[in-house]
């Protein structure tokens, strides 16, 4: 192919997903895909597409023109490419084909229905493809009409939509749920050709993905030949996403795709149904370094305050700067060091999920039109949309999973002339382990993902009311519809048939709700709707996020709680806004703001300062644990010295003195030190599991150290070890055997000390209430009326107490243990370590505390343990009052 | 005054006055009177699963059965001599009538023997159907007035709930929120019984007027003991 065509090639593909901007350097060196010959003339690209082409002097790229023919051939595919190389054409353009080819609908004939369906995480990435998918179909002269659906759309234009749809409609997961729980949902859908699910890596990983598995296997019932195509980034498991796209029915032939490709191209195994798969290789390697400071790493925290001038200077010699962190509050933290620093005014700027989306929207702005010289972001801005001329990504603190980091990095990769750069900042020196480890895996191009899960029991009935909304359906058939989803191939028909019992009349032992029922079996068997007050309720609490109760941010002069006006700078997690008294000054959206007082759902705030401390919010959410792929890595670096020629010399120097002074675990062990320090006894795990993991083992641990009467005090864990303290000598009690460290950290206590722990845990209720909201059991709104977040966390807390002591195996808390063990408590991740680590625990028991322990020693007292400890913070309020005033008062008259 | 207090009783509750009258507030939410042998319970709201139910909401119908069963434990400590149920004792008007039998037997036994009283509430303004018991607008004893909503103003020896009174302190840097008796030593509004039943913090305005502002004390409801706050330790919200 001649230079010049292939730059402009290039440029097209370019443009066509960001507007106008040069073409990313990377494209030019793309070599793994298969050259387009004169073999792909079977291909059929319509006249005025090769018209269009030419006179453009542009030239399809072959992995579009390869996707293009195995749709054609009726196949459902996966296309993994990275950022930029025209994933999006590539997905729509065996639809555009199609549609230029279609016939003129004559006068008198039906109305044709929806053609295409585009599924997209984010609404925004909806109205992007809007507007990019609509240039060339104006140029090309398609008769085509493209509409987006989502929660923003107006209700007249939803209307307008079911009675004349477009040929291609963009949409969200929630918007498809909606629509096929209507009741003209079969023949909304029933000329349905393709569907496209964009970004389908981040969509599968959650309930969301699973709620959108049920919508797919709907539409296959209303279209059994219905093609599916998936777009994605690099992912370690291409095959969960190939099995995902396509029926798990062995029945259904007509995706399986096995081609004897060139190189990049993947050939299926055919044991299990899968979409074919297109793989575009990654582009040039980009250009990454470790921040070798002239400042001493600190021992822990993650603030890097250290390294503030020295990310000032890369600022300001780059043109924009790009700085990642891992949560929200250090985003704040980082703004505000930054400004600090700031002497040359450069136009900094700060965006994370809980700064008001119109603020968020004008940073988005102001970095495309390349306003701005930095921005400091958090994750909300690590997908689909690309942005202006970023030519440098800092990365603060470790980035916790290679293949977060790969994406994230993807964003400087959009320069011609220059590769791509990006510096990462370790804030403490377990975390120059992580990225150094990350950064390895980067240049060799390891990928990790969160293993897909099985299909949650709340989100399936969720589904199965939302069916009998539409129309009554048959339990068999239903049956075998919802386990032709992926999520769902496993699931048993008793399970099943509870989730139903549960959606008619709640399932439970004592049958008081038959007359309530939301679901009734007709004569013929079939189970119906009795009202349509359900079916509109339903609509009103679809869609499988429940978000933590938040309260606006209120920006007013001094003093003026009770006045009404002033800007929302965003929202604050509830329980956060109550920790605080009015005067309490705290950093948010890049300011520092004084608390007047929460009315209402307003947390009202006016301008702070002055020389009292600052507290800055903690977020529940956002918190990534390290990835099993980075912890084995830092696992062999630490046991492997020859290695440590990588890292820096203070941190070099670190490790050293651990080998002297206690001992480096072999890549498969765990070590576990004990010392005494002052009055207390320690013992250190570093099992480098993430601090879920590490949580979950600290709760089991303490439980079982106090049935040995060990005593233990507390316990405090990060993402690399684990500290519990005691009064007793525990290296002592090791040694002894009472107990042995293998008996303590024996794989039972997954079993009945977990679910003694798990049942009196307050997270298990946080996991209810998102189970009971999905699952239907208790409604998001009321039509016309929204609940706030705390009334229906009490109500949900006091269900639960009720459900656990009357009927503790109903399938709401089963879901609920479900989700515990998966998600909040990394409970399979405990197991496989657990069982690792049999036989091969190293006990080193210590006069004084080691080099290795010192980071997750300078945690202790930083971190509460958790939220357990409720009644002694009451017993500790009214002692103190007691000792101010004297018995009387506290008492009554005792 | 010297009292004879029922020490068994009274291990694990605090003795409070009411306008001269002495009670111990129990930690499970009740007050019970040792002079009077008179216990007082609020806010039952028994039936409210099934209530909700009618409207499409099927959350479990356990509450009755939790809240009869925690009625039970208590009855059983002091054995009253009179009972007064405070107001809304069913969650709505038809409640009693959708008492599954077991439920009524056991409230039947509960009630056999003594002198029960059904004051009046909003939810369930009318006789409970088919059971026992007197019902009342409002009750005076001693030098007490029972009553389901607390009158405007401030009165002395008054005993109400409707609000379902909760209260909420932070201490390290963590809030701590929980069912409490709210009371100033002239008046006292109970906590709600119910197990469905949520809350209201006594600092919102719907206590506005209600004590004298120095006095209040918050009775804040623990596992095993009631933990007494000054009104200038809560936190609103």
């Amino acid at each position: 192919m001649p230079g010049v065509a292939r730059t402009r090639h290039d440029h097209f593909l370019f443009q066509f997903s960001l507007g106008l901007r040069p073409p990313p350097r990377y494209l030019w060196r793309v070599t793994a895909e298969p050259h387009l010959s004169e073999d792909n003339a079977a291909i059929h690209l319509p006249g005025p597409f090769v018209r269009w082409f030419a006179e453009k002097g542009w030239t399809p790229r072959a992995h579009q023109m390869e996707l293009l023919a195995r749709a054609q051939a009726g196949k459902s595919v996966l296309l993994i490419a990275p950022t930029g190389a025209g994933k999006t054409l590539a997905g729509f353009l065996p639809t555009l084909t199609e549609l230029a080819e279609r016939p003129k609908r004559k006068p008198g004939q039906a109305r044709r229905g929806i053609h295409t369906l585009y599924i997209s995480p984010l609404k925004a990435l909806a109205v992007d493809i809007e507007r990019n998918l609509g240039k060339p179909v104006a140029e090309i002269g398609l008769p085509v009409t493209i509409e987006t659906r989502t929660g923003d759309t107006p209700a007249h234009k939803r209307q307008r939509q079911k009675l004349a749809p477009p040929d291609i409609l963009l949409t969200t997961p929630e918007q498809l749920a909606l629509l096929i729980a209507a009741t003209d949902a079969r023949r909304f859908f029933e000329d349905l050709r393709y569907v496209i699910f964009d970004e389908l890596h981040s969509l599968v990983t959650s309930k969301r993905g699973h709620l959108l598995a049920l919508g797919l296997a709907r539409l296959r019932t209303y279209v059994p030949d219905l093609r599916a195509i998936g777009l994605s980034a690099t992912v370690a498991e291409p095959d969960e996403l190939r099995r995902w796209l396509v029926s798990q029915k062995p029945s259904h032939q007509a995706h399986e795709n096995t081609v004897e490709g060139p190189a990049g191209f993947t050939s299926s195994q055919p044991s299990q149904p899968m979409a074919g798969l297109i793989t575009v290789a990654g582009g040039a390697k980009p250009e990454i370094s470790i921040l070798e400071s002239r400042e001493r790493v600190p021992w822990a925290g993650h603030s890097a305050r250290y390294a503030i001038p020295e990310i000032y200077e890369a600022i300001r010699r780059h043109k924009m700067t790009l700085l990642f962190v891992n949560t929200r509050s250090q985003a704040e933290m980082l703004f505000q060091e930054l400004w600090r620093a700031n002497e040359d005014a450069l136009q900094i700027a700060l965006h994370h999920g809980s700064l008001d989306v119109g603020q968020r929207r004008r940073v988005e702005k102001a970095m495309a039109d390349n306003a701005l010289r930095a921005i400091v972001a958090t994750s909300t801005l690590d997908l689909g949309i690309d942005w202006g001329d970023v030519d440098l990504v800092v990365h603060v603190g470790a980035p916790k999973g290679a293949s977060r980091l790969a994406q994230r990095i993807g964003r400087a990769n959009h320069r011609m002339d220059e590769p791509s750069k990006a510096i990462l900042i370790p804030a403490n020196r377990f975390e120059v382990l992580e990225c150094r480890a990350a950064l390895d895996a980067n240049y060799i191009g390891a990928q990790d993902t969160p293993p897909l899960l099985g299909g949650a029991l709340d989100v399936l009935a969720q589904h199965i009311l939302g069916t009998a909304c539409a129309a009554p359906f048959d339990a068999d058939v239903l049956y075998e519809e919802v386990t032709s989803a992926a999520p769902y191939a496993g699931l048993d028909r008793h399970t099943f048939d509870r989730v139903v019992g549960f959606v008619a009349t709640g399932g439970y032992a004592l049958k008081s709700y038959e007359r309530y029922a939301r679901i009734r079996r007709t004569n013929e068997g079939l189970w119906r709707v009795p009202h349509p007050r359900i079916a509109q309720q339903y609509r009103l609490n679809i869609g499988t996020i429940v978000e933590m109760p938040e309260l606006n941010v209120r920006y007013v002069r001094q003093g003026t709680v009770a006045g009404y006006g002033g800007r929302v700078l965003g929202k604050v997690e509830e329980y956060f806004a109550e920790t605080l008294r009015p005067g309490d000054n705290f950093l948010f959206a890049g300011k520092v703001l004084r608390f007047e007082g929460i009315r209402e759902n307003e947390c009202v705030v006016s301008n702070g300062g002055g020389k009292t401390q600052i507290i800055v919010p903690s977020y529940a959410g956002g918190k990534f644990p390290l990835s099993t792929y980075l912890a084995d890595q830092v696992r062999g670096m630490l046991a492997d010295p020859e290695s440590w020629h990588a890292l820096p010399e203070q941190v070099e120097d670190w490790l050293r003195l651990q080998k002297e002074k206690s001992v480096l675990p072999k890549r498969g062990d765990l070590l576990v030190e004990t010392f005494p320090r002052a009055d207390r006894h320690y013992m250190v795990a570093y099992p480098f599991e993430g601090r879920l993991a590490h949580q979950t083992l600290g709760m089991l641990l303490t439980r079982r150290l106090e049935r040995a009467n060990a005593r233990p005090l507390g316990f405090v864990a990060t993402d690399y070890s684990l500290a519990v303290w005691g009064l007793d000598d525990m290296g002592a009690l090791f040694a002894a055997g009472r107990p042995s460290l293998d008996s303590l950290f024996d794989e039972d206590m997954l079993g009945d000390d977990l679910e003694a722990w798990l049942n009196d845990s307050w997270m298990l209720k946080r996991m209810f209430r998102t189970c009971a909201v999905i699952a239907g059991l208790i409604e998001k709104r009321f039509p016309g009326q929204e609940k706030t977040g705390r009334q229906v966390t009490v109500s949900a807390d006091l269900i639960y107490d009720v459900l656990r002591s009357h009927e503790p195996d109903h399938i709401l808390l089963q879901a609920t243990r479900a989700d515990a063990a998966a998600g909040l408590l990394d409970v399979s991740r405990l197991a496989d370590m657990l069982s690792r680590i049999r036989g091969r625990i190293v006990h080193k028991d210590l006069e004084q505390i080691s080099p290795l322990a010192v980071p997750i020693m300078l945690e202790i007292g930083k971190e509460s343990v958790n939220g357990e400890a409720n009644e002694t913070l009451l017993m500790e309020a009214a002692d103190l009052v007691e000792e101010a005033m004297g018995a009387g008062l506290a008492g009554g008259l005792r | 005054m010297n009292l004879a207090i029922d020490t068994t009783a009274a291990a694990s509750a605090d003795l409070v006055a009411i306008a001269g009258e002495h009670a111990v507030c129990d930690p499970r939410g009740v007050l019970y009177f040792p002079e009077l042998s008179l216990l007082a319970v609020s806010d039952l709201h028994l039936e409210k699963g099934s209530s909700l139910a009618r409207r499409g909401t099927l959350i479990p119908p356990y509450d009755t059965a939790a809240t009869l069963g925690k009625l039970q434990l208590v009855m059983a400590d002091y054995a009253p001599r009179i009972v007064i149920s405070l107001g809304d004792s069913f969650h709505d008007g038809e409640g009693a009538s959708r008492l599954h039998d077991d439920f009524r037997e056991r409230l039947e036994t509960l009630m056999a023997g003594r002198d029960w009283f059904w004051v009046a509430g909003n939810h369930d303004p009318d006789a409970p159907a088919d059971l026992p018991g007197e019902t009342v607008m409002e009750l005076a004893v001693a030098s007490l007035v029972f009553r389901h909503e607390p009158s405007k103003g401030q009165v002395a020896g008054e005993v109400a709930g409707h609000l379902h009174p909760c209260a909420r302190i932070v201490q390290r840097g963590r809030s701590v929120r929980r069912r409490c008796f709210a009371g100033d030593g002239l008046r006292m509004i109970m906590p709600a019984f119910g197990a469905y039943t949520g809350s209201l913090n006594v600092l919102d305005r719907a206590y506005a007027g209600l004590f004298r502002r120095d006095s209040l004390i918050a009775y804040m409801m623990g596992k095993d003991r009631i933990f007494a706050l000054p009104g200038a330790m809560l936190r609103p919200g």
